[in-house]
């Protein structure tokens, strides 16, 4: 595999950073004028994970052509597998200081743990879970979906019920998942206090790393001659399909490993906020993912890092300074990439290929429609 | 008519109670709070006119008695009256006593006028009363029922009274047991909760009274389980209604057209916008027609979200035909910046929309009640839908519409300025959906993110119907509104709609293009 110089870049860049506001979060007393405050370093963090969801999106949607509307469920699994190994680290230290169950279990009246959280006592086993549970449901869901050739649109609306499904189920309190409140008030993981600024600094570059991985992971897949089929599946699927492929198993294939990849980011991330809830499930979140992959430039996985953490930024410092602008800047930017930079920031920096053609009525986008 | 009266009176006057225990209005002048309470009792079931009159000013404390035994009445002016004759009295050497209760007389105050409420003038308090006395059964009851029985004319209030009557038979372990067959026959064909509770409590007797319960309440569990699904039922096409409302303009936009509109819940939310600030406008300006407010907020919810439609079109939308994923972005962001628009306008609270007095209300059917605004809404939705359909049928707009979807070029061809009916037909999907927001405000929250709880469950109606058919726009709202309500019992609210959702994805994984697909070569390019 081949890495070309925007990939050196990025990688450099990502490590790099992450690594120089670690130290200088460690290496410096507070006061001093190089010192990165503690927020700065967990807000990184933050971005990275957000970066491995659109990494995640942007593989399936800029390399097989599936648009998920629910992409954030896979994240907000991960994260709540990871929540639950810190849930169960707690211990004896919650609000009830019962040993055996997690605070709101004992506030719920329930006397023992639901089956489903035995095992996540150990890191590993969180650990594998993050990646097994959204692959899993990625797996059924995709098979089905792929094997009956739902595509386009109607893929899209699918996922966007799906995951608001997840919403509605992880807001009961029946689930056994924390409801409404979700999981929080975290204290250690492997042993180490997740509030502490060593803990956080650790935690920024191991997401910088994994983001690593993740992005040379995807760029061999897309690089493979599997991804070149996907980019046919993409491109026109029934002609791949015409000529002896199975679209569906290449889709399949991609989607659970993307699935995966959101599912790390989400288990990351946990710890780096401190809280999972329902609230990640919203279909609005998975939207907003997409979003970061459109303005980077969708089909770049360059781009969807630099989209993410592009983005997110901005929404920290708009949030910050004009709070009641953020949803138009939001919504704006929506139409404004849709509208005017089809191939998103990254497509600012490439030489300019002709365009390919597009079908202009709806007439034609009915036929479209259906290749999606 | 007034010789029955006479004849009433003097049953009343020689009831064996009365008879047994005295004279009742010697027995409230008597200063004793036990023979008051037997007094209260007894002038309850004796008949007597005036009873009424006194013994509510026995409860309000006016009412007071001579040593000699006669009972006065106070006004509030602090004069006398005769309570039997009605003359005025001077209580001139200031001997009145007023008539003291304690607690055990209060209880009998409030029985005695609760079986009195039985012969008001006014039958709702009559039919109000027969349902106090149903409730609590008291056998004691039952002679003052049969004289209030004797001179009921209203055929309701007087079915009501015999129900009342059957319960207190049924609770009275010395009745005679045809008495007590016949009341168990009449609490069965009564048939609702409480005369199967009444009933149940039989159920376990041995004899022919004991089985007959039985067999009654297994007939009124029946009754009952048909009235709960006709309710199921009812909530569901309610519901459906509600779907297919929000539903309807999207089959337009998407369905006929193909544009993924994700601001429809904002044009929805748009139009429920409009009717307050019609109401609001009203309500400073036209206060004598406020009532009539939502008639005059349709066409206008309708002219204000179709011209957003068409102004989103003509700006937006006609840039990205042929892009499907590109189109969802965008309206998603047109969605936020809506969204942010309004809240900006009118602030991030819930807005206050009134319903008006024509819409307010229930009417009572058989074991449902049917919320009139619910019915109202049902209406509506099929008025809507049918205006839509006979619009597409049957204007000259309706069949260009119909031929730039078919055949875009050819209608081009034929003299056709297809961009413009572009514009018009997303304005009228918008315009649909803001008619919808008016109805939608009478029972939903009118806040900004009215729309985004409508939008999934809209997509999910059109594309489980069908795209491009309003029939099956139609067919997937009801059904999916009534397997939501027949769900819901089963596994609560929450879980019923995640059952929907799951049995919806698996539902378009089997037939990607809903239940009643487009027939025709639309085959994958």
């Amino acid at each position: 595999m081949k890495l070309d110089l925007t990939g050196w870049i990025t990688i450099t860049l990502v490590l790099g950073v992450a690594l120089v506001l670690a130290l200088l979060n460690q290496m410096t007393v507070p006061g001093s004028a190089l010192h990165v405050p503690t927020y700065v370093v967990a807000l990184a963090g933050k971005y990275l994970c957000f970066a491995m969801l659109a990494l995640a999106v942007d593989l399936v949607w800029g390399f097989a052509g599936i648009l998920s509307l629910g992409h954030a469920a896979f994240f907000a699994l991960g994260g709540y597998a990871m929540g639950m190994y810190l849930m169960r680290q707690i211990g004896a230290r919650g609000v009830y200081g019962n040993p055996q169950l997690p605070d709101f279990m004992v506030f719920l009246g329930w006397d023992h743990l639901p089956w489903y959280w035995y095992g996540f006592s150990w890191f590993g086993f969180a650990i594998l879970m993050a990646i097994l549970v959204p692959a899993v449901l990625a797996a059924v869901f995709g098979w089905l979906a792929f094997r009956s050739r739902v595509t386009g649109v109607y893929l899209s609306i699918i996922t966007q019920a799906l995951t608001y499904a997840l919403l509605l189920a992880f807001f009961r309190n029946d689930m056994g998942f924390g409801g409404n409140n979700g999981l929080t008030d975290f204290k250690d993981i492997l042993g180490f206090n997740v509030q502490a600024d060593a803990t956080r600094s650790a935690l920024l570059v191991i997401s910088a790393l994994l983001l690593c991985g993740q992005f040379l992971l995807a760029r061999f897949v897309v690089d493979s001659r599997f991804g070149k089929i996907l980019i046919a599946v993409r491109d026109t699927e029934s002609r791949t399909r015409f000529l002896g492929y199975r679209p569906e198993s290449y889709k399949l294939v991609v989607w659970v490993l993307s699935a995966m990849m959101a599912g790390i980011g989400g288990a990351l991330y946990v710890p780096q906020v401190g809280i999972i809830n329902p609230s990640e499930f919203a279909p609005g979140n998975s939207i907003e993912a997409v979003i970061w992959v459109a303005v980077g430039g969708r089909g770049t996985l360059v781009g969807a890092i630099l989209g993410a953490i592009l983005v997110n930024f901005g929404k920290t410092w708009f949030t910050g300074a004009l709070p009641e602008i953020w949803l138009y800047a939001l919504g704006a930017m929506f139409i404004f990439v849709t509208l005017f930079l089809p191939r998103g920031v990254m497509g600012l920096f490439r030489a300019r290929t002709p365009k390919e053609p597009e079908p202009e009525s709806p007439g034609a986008a009915a036929a479209q429609e259906v290749t999606g | 008519m007034p010789r029955l009266m006479v004849l009433l009176l003097l049953m009343g006057l020689c009831w064996p109670f009365a008879a047994r225990a005295g004279d009742p209005l010697a027995e409230l002048a008597s200063g004793n709070f036990s023979t008051v309470r037997q007094g209260v009792e007894d002038l309850a079931l004796s008949g007597n006119p005036h009873a009424a009159a006194i013994i509510s000013a026995l409860q309000n404390s006016q009412l007071y008695y001579m040593p000699d035994g006669m009972l006065l009445l106070k006004a509030d002016d602090d004069s006398f009256t005769n309570a039997v004759t009605g003359e005025s009295f001077t209580d001139s050497d200031d001997e009145a006593k007023a008539v003291r209760v304690n607690n055990s007389v209060r209880g009998a105050i409030d029985a005695a006028l609760g079986s009195l409420r039985l012969f008001d003038k006014d039958p709702s308090v009559r039919l109000d009363a027969a349902e106090a006395v149903f409730n609590a059964h008291d056998p004691a009851v039952i002679p003052a029922l049969d004289r209030a029985l004797a001179q009921e004319a209203d055929p309701s209030v007087k079915r009501r009274m015999l129900q009342a009557r059957a319960a207190a038979v049924i609770s009275d372990p010395d009745a005679a047991e045809k008495d007590r067959l016949d009341a168990v026959a009449e609490l069965r064909s009564r048939g609702d909760q409480a005369s199967r509770s009444l009933l149940s409590s039989l159920a376990g007797q041995t004899g022919p009274v004991g089985d007959a319960a039985a067999a009654a309440v297994v007939s009124i569990d029946w009754v009952l389980q048909l009235w709960s699904v006709g309710e199921s039922v009812f909530y569901g096409v309610s519901l459906g209604s509600v779907l297919l409302l929000a539903a309807a303009g999207l089959a337009i936009t998407f369905g006929v057209m193909g544009v993924i509109n994700m601001a429809h819940g904002e044009m929805v939310m748009i139009g429920a916008y409009t009717t307050f600030v019609v109401q609001q406008f009203m309500h400073a300006h036209l206060p004598a027609v406020y009532e009539f407010s939502l008639l005059i907020a349709v066409p206008l919810a309708f002219l204000v979200s179709g011209g957003v439609g068409v102004v989103v079109e003509r700006s937006l939308i006609r840039w990205l035909y042929g892009r499907p994923l590109e189109t969802l972005l965008a309206t998603w962001g047109l969605s936020l910046v809506l969204q942010q628009v309004v809240r900006s306008l009118f602030g991030a609270n819930n807005q206050q929309v009134d319903t008006p007095g024509w819409m307010s209300g229930a009417i009572q059917l058989g074991g449902l009640t049917l919320t009139l605004n619910r019915l109202y809404i049902i209406l509506f939705a099929f008025l809507v839908v049918g205006a839509l359909m006979a619009a597409l049928r049957y204007t000259p707009l309706g069949l260009r519409m119909r031929a730039v979807t078919q055949n875009r070029r050819m209608a081009a061809a034929m003299g056709i300025r297809t961009p413009w009916i572009d514009a018009l037909t997303f304005g009228l999907g918008s315009g649909v959906a803001g008619i919808a927001g008016v109805a939608l405000s009478q029972i939903d929250n009118v806040s900004p993110n009215l729309g985004q709880g409508y939008i999934i469950d809209s997509f999910m109606v059109v594309v489980f119907g069908g795209v491009g058919n309003l029939w099956g726009t139609v067919v997937g709202a009801l059904t999916l509104g009534i397997v939501n309500k027949f769900l819901e019992p089963i596994a609560g609210a929450v879980l019923g709609k995640i059952v929907v959702l799951v049995l919806l994805i698996l539902f378009v994984q089997r037939n990607p293009r809903g239940m009643f697909p487009l027939k025709g070569r639309a085959v994958e390019a």
